[in-house]
């Protein structure tokens, strides 16, 4: 189920995205060109994003701007990016960090 | 090296770069989000004429305007240190290192959090995470909403989640702890709401601002019903607080309980309401990490949100050559920071071409605009901002006329 918010009756619809794939944990999430890793996964329900290393809970999007580093997440197994910092690209490969 | 670094894309440090640079200046603007226009972008509400102001167009054309005048924007850059060199500054990003003769601190503000027990759950996020996810990135983190804190940012976000297709079931507030301190207190929260201007962005805050000129908040509290009053079709229910967000592996719900005007609890109450996200609305403060890490000389000044960095009515801090300009300087609507941002492109302008007496005028109505777009602003963040500024600046350390007289000696 998508969350996308396609219709709004003051902002438009949303027209000719370009659909790319990105792959989180190595599974396939479908993600707008422009979507932000965050965005992304949230558009696809998927709430959590890495898991904390000592209570092993989750942990997801928090400020959705850059300020809380709740959201970390590595990228193509080099890089520990902020997810809603982070444009997505095609093939990105994502994985959350526990 | 550019004349001037301006370190945030928002719209104070958008207006600062093209006042700048249509003075000659030569700018570069970085930010660490991937678009330009800042908090600018999620913004969304209906003007008294009913003209909506729409945060992705304003922050479009800044750009733009700022782009003609040949501006450089680098955007996913984000400053972890500044230290100031011979010549003027260097700044330490993820992307390298950048230099400049005069800098700009225009980094806004950020959330202050309200730590309910349960808030680390995925799905729950701050009320300018969800604005941002429905406005910008067109997302809906959930079909259904609890949204805890009530104050005007999350009264206008509610509806914009609402225009977003979200069910915001209702506003509450947090149960009243050390942490939550007067976002927890009924008739504080009422009382500040009431002190809102006639012009706020919802009829309701219009009312409220109306009725908070007759009644005490005191009385008007006792007054105010169990269930709430209707705000866009949105309960707002300032009796209800939060005890604590429930779910197992992501949030679930809210765990709330009716509270009286002094906000002692009714424990009989207690029940679960389902939601599938939550929001935690605890209020702006200015993001000023980067002028502390400078050396940026600070004040406590509660009704411009917090800490902010020393500086006078020209957007000069007490460091030479460092500016700020937008809500680092205190929390107010975006227009304000347009506004103030454009008085720094100009001082700053004077400042590299020592030349204040050629531009005080146009800095002078710079100024004057600042205070009437203040004047006039529909979502003031906190009562008595006004003369809260002014108090400031009278008293503030920072002399423009003993800067320009030292500069003169100098030369
Ligand atoms: C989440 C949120 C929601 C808001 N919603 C509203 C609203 O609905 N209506 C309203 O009137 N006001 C709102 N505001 C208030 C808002 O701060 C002002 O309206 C206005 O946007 C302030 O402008 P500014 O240029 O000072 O800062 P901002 O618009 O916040 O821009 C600052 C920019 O600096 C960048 N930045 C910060 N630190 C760094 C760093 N270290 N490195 C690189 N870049 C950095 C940020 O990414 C940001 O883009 C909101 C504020 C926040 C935080
Ligand atoms: S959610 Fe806070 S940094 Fe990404």
């Amino acid at each position: 189920m998508t969350m996308r918010v396609e219709c709004h009756p003051v902002l438009g619809n949303l027209e000719n995205q370009r659909r790319i794939t990105i792959y989180y944990d190595d599974q396939a999430y479908q993600a707008y060109e422009g979507d932000t890793i965050a965005s992304a996964m949230m558009a696809e329900g998927v709430k959590t994003l890495r898991y904390h290393e000592v209570s092993g809970k989750g942990r997801g999007v928090y400020c959705n701007i850059g300020h809380c580093f709740e959201c970390r997440v590595c990228v193509n197994e080099e890089k520990i990016v902020r997810a809603c910092l982070t444009p997505v690209s095609e093939g990105m490969r994502i994985h959350s960090l526990s | 090296m550019s004349d001037l670094l301006i370190i945030g894309a928002g719209p104070a440090g958008l207006s600062a770069a093209i006042a700048a640079a249509e003075e000659g200046l030569s700018v570069t603007v970085i930010d660490e989000f991937p678009k330009a226009g800042g908090r600018l972008l999620g913004q969304l509400h209906q003007e008294p004429n009913g003209e909506w102001w729409n945060g992705i167009q304003k922050g479009e054309q800044l750009s733009q305007r700022a782009h003609q005048l040949g501006v450089t924007i680098q955007c996913e850059v984000s400053v972890y240190d500044i230290s100031q060199s011979k010549n003027g500054w260097e700044v330490y990003t993820t992307r390298g290192e950048y230099k400049a003769e005069k800098l700009l601190l225009a980094t806004g503000a950020t959330e202050s959090p309200i730590p309910v027990k349960g808030w680390t759950l995925p799905g729950v996020m701050t009320i300018g995470a969800a604005q941002i996810m429905g406005n910008v990135h067109r997302v809906k983190p959930g079909n259904s909403c609890i949204i805890i804190g009530a104050n005007v940012l999350s009264m206008a976000i509610a509806n914009e989640l609402k225009l977003c297709g979200v069910n915001v079931k209702e506003i509450i507030i947090p149960k009243a702890d050390i942490t939550s301190n007067e976002a927890g207190n009924p008739e504080q929260v009422l009382s500040s709401l009431m002190r809102l201007t006639h012009l706020a962005p919802t009829p309701i805050l219009r009312q409220l601002g109306k009725i908070g000129k007759m009644v005490h908040p005191k009385i008007a509290i006792r007054l105010f019903p169990k269930k709430g009053i209707r705000m866009f079709d949105i309960p707002l229910r300032l009796k209800t607080a939060a005890l604590e967000i429930v779910g197992d592996r992501f949030a679930t719900g809210v765990r709330t309980v009716n509270i009286k005007a002094n906000g002692e609890i009714d424990h009989t109450s207690e029940k679960v309401v389902d939601a599938d996200f939550v929001c935690i609305a605890g209020g702006l403060t200015p993001l000023s990490e980067l002028a502390s890490i400078i050396g940026c000389s600070f004040k406590y000044i509660p009704e411009l949100g917090g800490h902010v960095p020393v500086h006078n009515e020209q957007m000069q801090t007490n460091i030479p050559g460092l500016y700020v300009a937008g809500n680092i300087t205190g929390i107010e609507s975006a227009k304000v920071a347009m506004a103030q941002g454009r008085v720094a492109g100009l001082a700053i302008a004077a400042d590299i071409t020592n030349d204040w007496e050629q531009m005080e005028t146009s800095i002078n109505k710079a100024i004057e605009n600042v205070n009437i777009t203040r004047d006039k602003a529909l979502i003031q963040f906190h009562p008595g901002i006004s003369d809260a500024r002014k108090k400031f600046y009278q008293k503030s350390e920072v002399n423009l006329t003993q800067i320009s007289k030292i500069k003169k000696r100098e030369a």
